[in-house]
């Protein structure tokens, strides 16, 4: 009985423990690359090389994506509204709920999916056929030359795709609200106009989905580097680059939210 | 053995997780040699070779590197010394995402500002030192292993090291493409006045090729000489290995409770 | 994939990407015509301010000229005050009366600026003397009842 007890607490300490550790990492990690950004910065191509295969390949499932979110806000939204006799107000509904959460949310759960993965299995697959033991031994830092361009590809196009998602799903809203249904094109675009703030909705939302690229290529390469170097090992790392940046995501969503939008 | 030695590794020891890998290592290698470290998989070879390079640090005893102690340096230092070395990955480790053209210039193009045409002209002559001038168009992914294995030793070579490590260089090759392999090591050792450290469990192959042997087992050294002592030798583990026999002082089988305690029903087996 | 294609695609995503940030900005924040110019700050007092919030808009004659900046409760006359940002180009009569209106039956609360004649204008930091309070609209219910009843009660 004793026992038991003993070993549970023994599992659970060291569960913890081992959690903490890997943050510290993961933390010490963050800072080590951001030290080691003057190459990537510097011999910018080598970023411009990732953006393409993080922002450029990532394109046609964002723009897809947003244009039927924004379909479908567009029907469900006018749906709702004609209710209370207001379906002119579908512009704002459709704009807000894009600009202020849908964008940057989706287009960074999207994006963690498609390209944050592809970030871990690549930087897990070098480390498992030694490719970046290889560097190091070339007397080349693999921070600086694999991770550092990647970390900043991820946040330069993670704002410029959740602002194509937005404009993408407004564009869906207003084929499907005023092509569609026939609410007037006028007041669809000037009651959007009049309620949707520059500083208040649309910066936010770009400051949304600048900390959800830091968040979600952070863990992305983390979980590449620190990735057993093995075929199970990558594919863990994988899968967990998926669940972490999603879960992070949210949470993170709604503390910014919290932060932002409180009492106004 | 005579001339001044490159690496010098005194009462060397080092252990992962508080689990001992190597033991009182004492090894020398001299300049121009071919030296082979020799053993079992898993008996610390690798362990050895990142241990000169850098990437490991000794938990006592010292490794000297053309009269610097590796792990003493910092990171600039070490830096430094490793572009004065090179080393061949087991399967080559070449860069998936570049060509073998691109893979050979790696370090021409991070180390130095040469423009692009001698960049060029460099990379040409050590594919041509391989045999795969003709192959720098393709991407790793279109090689065969001998073939990777040659690229990548071309780019060990780019930036003329001092010493040269090859970490199995012989692993999972056909025989033409072995002693294509075993040839260049010993040729490219004599052509840029290098050393060599060649890690490795193909006794035939490596004896034809290297100057002296180290034998290590367990993390320890057990036997060393040149290529004909250790043919000649009649030490009990070392004629096992090299004659490749099953059993020996190298048991079949892994450490194990007593087998008749293990099948016979009704006992324990925990504990 | 080569260098120059590789670049090009990179431009196309960045400019398509800007691009979208800018007609997020433009045709649906409407940056253009909001408080980016300069403004000037007026303040005022109202006895009830009913459910009158920040960044609400100050109309004139139905056209916003401003937004509200602040709402503090003053301690000493136990009145609201409200802070509001006035946009430059538009200059009101010292006399100008402060109303708070509901736009339709349940829509949002904005103040309201009823031109005065006065030849000398309001100026910046200035207080707004005359202010009328929010209607509440309990309260009108219950006083038209209370009206009704007392009707009814002198009729007989």
């Amino acid at each position: 009985m004793d026992n038991v007890i003993t070993r549970a607490l023994t599992n659970l300490g060291h569960r913890v423990t081992s959690r903490i550790r890997r943050l510290g990492f993961a933390s010490r990690f963050f800072a080590m690359t951001l030290v080691y950004s003057g190459t990537a910065l510097k011999r910018f191509n080598l970023t411009i090389r990732e953006i393409y295969f993080t922002g450029v390949l990532s394109l046609i499932i964002i723009l897809v994506s947003g244009l039927f979110v924004g379909m479908v806000l567009g029907l469900q939204g006018y749906d709702t509204l004609q209710r209370y006799g207001s379906s002119e107000a579908l512009g704002i509904l459709v704009a807000l709920s894009l600009v202020r959460e849908l964008g940057p949310v989706v287009a960074a759960l999207l994006f963690a999916s498609r390209a944050g993965s592809a970030i871990t299995a690549e930087i897990g697959l070098m480390k498992a056929t030694e490719q970046l033991s290889a560097m190091e031994m070339m007397a080349v830092n693999p921070i600086a030359r694999v991770v550092a361009p990647r970390f900043w590809a991820g946040i330069i196009s993670m704002p410029l795709l959740a602002a194509l998602f937005s404009a993408m799903g407004i564009f869906g809203g207003y084929l499907v609200g005023v092509q569609l249904i026939g609410v007037d094109e006028g007041s669809f675009w000037s009651q959007m106009q009049a309620s949707v703030d520059f500083r208040e909705d649309i910066v936010n939302g770009v400051i949304k989905s600048f900390v959800f690229g830091v968040v979600v290529t952070w863990i992305a390469v983390f979980e590449g580097y620190d990735s057993e170097p093995t075929a199970e090992g990558v594919s863990g790392a994988t899968t967990r680059t998926v669940v972490t940046s999603s879960l992070a995501i949210l949470a993170a969503d709604f503390v910014l939210t919290a932060f932002m939008f409180r009492g106004v | 053995m005579s001339g001044e030695p490159l690496v010098e590794i005194r009462n060397l020891n080092f252990s992962y997780d508080g689990r001992p890998v190597l033991t009182g290592i004492n090894m020398v290698i001299p300049r121009g040699k071919v030296v082979a470290i020799m053993g079992q998989s898993g008996c610390g070879k690798t362990t050895t070779l990142r241990l000169i390079g850098g990437q490991l640090k000794p938990t006592s005893g010292h490794v000297k590197v053309a009269g610097q102690v590796v792990h003493d340096l910092d990171d600039d230092g070490l830096y430094r010394l490793r572009r004065r070395m090179g080393m061949l990955f087991q399967f080559g480790a070449l860069f998936t995402d570049m060509s073998v053209f691109d893979n050979v210039a790696f370090q021409l193009r991070e180390h130095t500002d040469l423009p692009e045409d001698l960049i060029r002209d460099l990379v040409m002559m050590k594919l041509h030192a391989v045999g795969l001038r003709g192959a720098h168009r393709l991407m790793p992914s279109e090689l065969s292993g001998g073939m990777a294995r040659r690229v990548a030793l071309a780019r060990a070579i780019a930036l003329d090291p001092m010493l040269i490590m090859y970490d199995e260089p012989f692993a999972g090759l056909d025989p033409i493409s072995l002693s294509i392999i075993g040839e260049l090591i010993r040729t490219l050792t004599q052509a840029l006045g290098a050393s060599s450290v060649v890690v490795t469990h193909d006794v035939q192959e490596s004896l034809k090729i290297v100057d002296y042997v180290y034998f290590v087992s367990a993390g320890r050294i057990v036997a060393e000489g040149t290529a004909e002592d250790i043919r000649r030798s009649d030490a009990p583990y070392v004629h096992q290995f090299v004659w490749g026999e099953a059993d020996g002082p190298v048991p079949f089988q892994y450490p194990a409770p007593a087998y008749a305690d293990q099948i016979l029903p009704g006992r324990a087996l925990h504990g | 994939m080569n260098r120059a294609a590789l670049d090009l695609w990179v431009g196309f995503f960045v400019a398509i990407g800007l691009a979208s940030l800018l007609f997020l900005a433009l045709k649906v924040g409407n940056l253009a015509s909001s408080s980016t110019g300069e403004t000037y700050r007026l303040m005022a007092e109202f006895d009830n301010i009913g459910g009158l919030k920040v960044r609400a808009p100050v109309k004139s004659a139905g056209v916003v000229v401003g937004r509200v900046s602040e709402i503090r409760f003053d301690q000493e006359s136990y009145r609201a005050v409200v802070s509001m940002q006035l946009d430059q180009r538009y200059k009101f009569p010292r006399d100008t009366i402060l109303t708070i209106n509901t736009s339709g039956l349940l829509g949002e609360q904005y103040i309201g600026f009823e031109v005065g004649g006065d030849t000398a204008v309001l100026k910046d930091g200035e207080k707004v003397k005359k202010t009328q309070s929010a209607v509440v609209l309990e309260k009108l219910i219950s006083q038209f009842m209370f009206n009704k009843a007392a009707e009814d009660g002198g009729k007989k």
